[in-house]
């Protein structure tokens, strides 16, 4: 079935592939009207038009949203400096007295950066741990809210390295009980869980295109109209998405994102199941070859598709991506793929360092086959023997001291 | 068969740039991860950034990726405005607008080109500037004579952003050559898709980011790089170039010699060959436009931006045109026009001209 010598795709938390019926939904976009959607003069423009509000409101669906609460963005990670920075600069300039933003320490580094950004405009940080499993202590939560009147709270409804899914309705109850904006990054969560910004009472959630089987460059932020959350844009110019998001509607993109949607509401529970199958087989073979292989973080508040997984014989999750280098997955989250230090989010659960070093993250998604997570587990085992091997023959001290 | 003539809202998708958007949508990986997949997709983003460098005039590692060309302006002003004084021209895009709160407006002449003394003398009177001009007008295609600016912005220690986003592969437009500090571009007016764009620097500046986290584009502009996007921006940059859209002026010669009774906003300054700006005197551009519109002929009223509710043009405004600022409508041929687009769009808008304006007693 698999063909040799074509990488296998388990990396789907960094992005996943376009979805055909996502690409075919596009294509009139780049083949046969190329209106501005700002171009309502024109029937041309008007038909661009027409489908970016459509895919608004598929956008909308997927989240119990109505359509005019979607604001279009390149992606999630500007979604995330929008709503963090928009919500607390607006809330600034208003003269509210609140400047405290509260977040977790295992957020994507978009969230962290905008959050410290933020300090050095005169608010609060607060970086709250996480438990050993990943997920956030209600109780502690709920003590720092109650502390100082907290601006916003931000957190990610599952998280992009080891695939936890925070109590969203728990949270957002909370915070709504203290007055502060509820903030989550919805980007790894779309689609792999179901999300109604009411149930949760989120203020604002950030979604991505290309985590959803859609195309790259596109994103959505969700922004509660009742009641109202007003927020200061990053930029300005033509006025597009409402003054709070400027610059040329990229319509086919759009249309990505929304097709990409559309399927997520309806398939999202389908792939779910076929992805937690994948992923048992997966986990089955290749446990069965490492004896010690420990899974990290919760396994219940989980996603279906995700795997943090700590290998034991003192190796390094590098040496093993290089010595199966067929294998497309990763140490961590793919912007810090090239960093040398162990990830934010494993070291906030507590891990020690060379456990940290040793930890692939496994991310199997809508086209995964039972094929590629057999030939995948069988490649990472015989990285691991071999890595293990050549570990122990060349620094047998460093061994026995792990040991 | 809808006559398509907004190009300077957007253009035509280019081929070329269809298919390497097409190629980059095929590739499954994120350009920073470390795999092969996320590898090949890096290569992809560095050939396109490459491109755009050496297409416009600066180093490789001098290109910030954006997310388009509103991104990229406003990350270029940031860039270079602290400490510095902002001077504008008076026919920005709303874009610079926006990004150049509180700044000085340069005046611009009646042709639409800015006014040099005044110029000189709001330099002289700032203390350390920062200029922010478009390189060609997005409603008249008037261009700045930009070397002329820049060499007075150098001799006053003043920096100078340039918007090109409706000059580049319509003009030559080099950062290096204008001597600029930084110079913004858009994908879809280049004939790329939508949803990229690209600011350009001048060597030893960092920009202050809008957009953090990730530390992609070297911490200048988080987030995943809108890699299909991007991958069409270069191979558009690419296929554009001035010589062919020189075509384009024989069309809009011909646009301009036969709309008797119009008249053409910066007819006398240089301009870019596609653009048109004709001004019905005492007809509001709006009615022309939905004219038009009806004969199947697709024009703005300004920039798509702000379409919807059509007001006087500002551009027109400060060139002078007074009560008929609200009375011009903008024809910008796309690459692609056919060699009939003028008789077409001369057939319609005779037609609404003898409908519509009174002849003068």
């Amino acid at each position: 079935m698999s063909r040799p010598n074509r990488p296998i795709y388990l990396d789907n938390h960094a992005t996943t592939p376009v979805d055909p019926r996502v690409l075919a939904a596009m294509r009139p976009w780049w083949e046969e009207n190329f209106a501005n959607p700002g171009s309502v003069e024109h029937a041309l423009g008007r038909a661009a038009e027409a489908a970016v509000e459509e895919a608004r409101a598929h956008v909308a669906r997927l989240i119990g949203a109505e359509a005019s609460e979607v604001v279009f963005t390149s992606g999630a990670t500007e979604s995330n400096n929008l709503a963090i920075k928009g919500a607390a600069r607006f809330a600034a300039a208003q003269g509210s007295e609140r400047r405290r933003v509260v977040t977790l320490a295992t957020e994507h580094k978009c969230v962290l950066e905008s959050v410290r950004d933020l300090a050095a405009e005169g608010f609060e940080p607060v970086i709250l741990p996480v438990q050993p499993n990943g997920l956030l202590d209600l109780g502690l939560l709920e003590a720092t809210l109650a502390e100082a009147p907290t601006l916003l709270l931000s957190v990610m409804a599952v998280n992009n390295e080891i695939g936890v899914v925070q109590n969203l309705a728990a949270i957002g109850e909370m915070a709504k009980r203290h007055g502060a904006l509820f903030h989550t990054d919805a980007a790894q969560a779309a689609g792999r869980i179901t999300l109604d910004v009411q149930e949760i009472r989120a203020d604002l959630l950030s979604l991505s295109g290309h985590k959803i089987y859609g195309p790259k460059g596109i994103g959505a932020l969700y922004v509660r109209r009742r009641p109202r959350v007003r927020l200061a844009p990053l930029f300005s110019g033509g006025g597009q998405e409402r003054g709070l998001r400027a610059g040329t509607l990229p319509a086919p993109l759009i249309v990505g994102l929304g097709e990409a949607a559309r399927i997520a509401a309806l398939e999202g529970s389908l792939d779910a199941g076929r992805i937690a199958g994948q992923r048992d087989r997966f986990w089955a073979a290749l446990a069965a070859e490492v004896p010690g292989l420990i899974k990290h973080a919760d396994l219940e508040h989980r996603v279906a598709g995700n795997l943090s997984l700590g290998f034991p014989g003192s190796v390094t999750a590098l040496a093993l991506m290089a010595a199966a280098p067929e294998i497309c997955v990763s140490t961590g989250s793919a912007c810090s793929s090239a960093e040398i230090e162990p990830s934010h989010v494993l070291r906030a659960l507590g891990l020690p360092e060379a456990l940290a070093r040793a930890t692939l993250r496994i991310g199997i998604g809508r086209f995964t086959s039972p094929a590629d997570v057999d030939h995948a587990a069988a490649a990472l085992a015989r990285a691991w023997r071999q890595v293990r091997s050549s570990t122990t023959q060349t620094s047998p001290v460093a061994a026995g001291l792990v040991e | 068969m809808l006559l398509y003539l907004d190009a300077n809202a957007a253009e035509p998708l280019r081929p070329e740039a269809r298919a390497a958007a097409l190629a980059a949508m095929e590739l499954p990986g994120n350009p920073s991860s470390v795999h092969a997949a996320g590898r090949a997709a890096r290569r992809v983003l560095e050939a396109a950034r490459e491109e755009l460098a050496a297409r416009f005039g600066a180093r490789p590692s001098d290109v910030v990726l954006t997310a388009g060309g509103t991104e990229a302006n406003a990350l270029g002003i940031r860039a270079l405005a602290p400490g510095r004084h902002l001077l504008r021209g008076a026919s920005e895009h709303p874009a610079v607008v926006a990004a150049t709160p509180d700044a000085v407006i340069l005046p611009v002449h009646r042709d639409g080109t800015l006014d040099l003394a005044a110029l000189a003398a709001a330099l002289a009177a700032s203390g350390p500037a920062l200029v922010c001009l478009m390189a060609a007008n997005n409603e008249t295609g008037v261009l700045h004579p930009l070397a002329e600016i820049a060499a007075l912005c150098r001799a006053q220690g003043a920096l100078l952003h340039v918007d090109g986003v409706q000059a580049a592969g319509r003009v030559a437009l080099s950062l290096r050559e204008i001597g600029a500090d930084s110079l913004a571009l858009s994908g879809h007016k280049l004939g790329g898709p939508k949803g990229a764009g690209a600011l350009l620097l001048r060597p030893g500046l960092a920009p202050t980011p809008l957009i953090t986290g990730g530390g992609q584009e070297r911490g200048w502009r988080g987030g995943t790089e809108p890699l299909p996007a991007l991958a069409g921006m270069a191979a558009a940059a690419a296929a554009a170039s001035p010589e062919a859209a020189s075509r384009l002026a024989v069309l809009r010669d011909a646009i301009e010699a036969g709309a008797s009774g119009a008249v053409v906003a910066g007819s006398t300054a240089p301009r870019l060959p596609n653009t048109s700006l004709l001004v019905l005197p005492g007809v509001k551009a709006e009615t022309q436009v939905i004219a038009l519109d009806l004969a199947g002929v697709q024009v703005s009223a300004g920039a798509a931006c702000s379409s919807g509710r059509v007001a006087a043009s500002p551009v027109l405004a400060a060139m002078g045109f007074g009560h008929d600022a609200a009375c011009g409508i903008r024809i910008s041929l796309p690459w692609n026009a056919p060699e009939d687009a003028a008789a077409r769009f001369l057939a319609a808008w005779a037609a609404m001209r003898d409908r519509l304006s009174r002849p003068a007693a």
